[in-house]
């Protein structure tokens, strides 16, 4: 008797496969390496004393108090819509308006917070400063913010890197953030 | 004789065809298990989002801390906690800490260590601010908050 040997169809093996491996695909979810990136000044030991006289109208300060309420240049501020305009109008000021910066370069944001400040509060201003700074740098190589990002986030090849020089040119991301106060909080 | 050459033809193989699909299956399986391996994060990790995201180039500069309100507050309490690996740590501990996270990239990498803060909504800025701090001592300047892109991103 001719004993016919089983076989499994196999032809939809590699759908099932591809099925699977298409499922993984979607739902792994690779560990979240994006944010905010910013560079710490060095020890405060380390710093010399400092007897630097920063003139006011080079100051853009912002303040958020323990209750999150936010007070830019001395005002009260509800909406912050606004603030992103007024930081960019700020730094290009070049000497036009006199209670403004005199220079890019000298242009200082000053971002204060207290110990009671919420994380999500400090965040969502300092997103906002940032978004500023990366506005005008993308404006100065004439490309959009999210193509400027992409741009500073690889500076490998020698294109990226010269884009990023010459966007940064004369304009230093200059976000100061100060000690927070002990107000509210631990 | 006729015997012999019945025998000879009997089908001797291995199915084979399956075999791929026990392949995949280990696959899957060690896929599954490692995920699982990783640290258990014991704090809270609401996450903020934000508009103007970067992306790190490269990860395995990349070290994390976590900061938030511990997930067992009748063990830990309710203030917020810093998480560095599996354990718990204090502000102080962590110039100690970034050594060590140094001392495991190459030589002539090190100063490029980028701390990766993940922090919960909710942690208030004092604790941040005292962590700030201590990696300035430890000469780890480099530092992404990790955000959340925003769902309503206007750019």
């Amino acid at each position: 008797m001719a004993r016919s040997t089983p076989d499994i169809p196999n032809a939809s093996m590699a759908d099932i496969a591809f099925l699977l491996l298409t499922f993984f695909l979607v739902t792994t979810t690779i560990a979240n390496d994006k944010g905010l990136q910013l560079q710490l000044p060095p020890p405060p030991e380390a710093q010399p004393p400092e007897d630097v006289k920063i003139q006011e109208r080079n100051m853009f300060k912002i303040q958020v108090n323990s209750s999150d309420a936010l007070l830019v240049e001395g005002e009260p501020m509800d909406d912050v819509s606004g603030l992103k305009e007024q930081i960019k109008k700020f730094v290009l000021n070049r000497g036009v308006d006199p209670a403004s910066s005199d220079s890019p370069e000298k242009a200082i944001v000053s971002y204060k917070t207290d110990r009671g400040t919420s994380h999500k509060r400090f965040i969502e201003i300092l997103d906002i400063i940032q978004g500023a700074y990366y506005d005008i740098y993308a404006d100065q190589i004439g490309v959009s913010n999210a193509k400027f990002r992409e741009i500073a986030s690889d500076l490998t090849t020698d294109d990226n890197r010269r884009l990023y020089e010459k966007a940064r040119e004369g304009i230093p991301m200059a976000i100061s953030i100060a000690e927070p106060t002990k107000v509210g909080g631990n | 004789m006729s015997k012999f050459r019945k025998k000879s033809n009997v089908k001797q193989d291995i199915p084979t065809s399956s075999m791929p699909d026990v392949v995949f299956m280990l696959l899957f399986f060690f896929m599954v298990t490692t995920q699982l391996r990783e640290t258990s994060i014991d704090v809270m990790q609401r996450i903020p989002e934000a508009s103007q995201l970067r992306k790190l180039q490269r990860k395995s500069l990349v070290t994390n801390l976590y900061i938030g309100e511990p997930k067992k507050t009748e063990q830990f309490g309710k203030e917020p906690k810093i998480q560095a690996g599996d354990v718990f740590i204090e502000p102080k501990d962590i110039i100690l800490w970034v050594n060590r996270e140094k001392d495991k990239l190459p030589e002539n990498e090190r100063d490029q260590l980028t701390v990766s803060l993940k922090v919960d909504n909710e942690a208030k800025r004092g604790i941040i601010a005292d962590v700030e701090t201590e990696l300035r001592r430890a000469n780890a300047r480099k530092l992404l908050y990790t955000t959340l892109q925003t769902r309503d991103d206007k750019k």
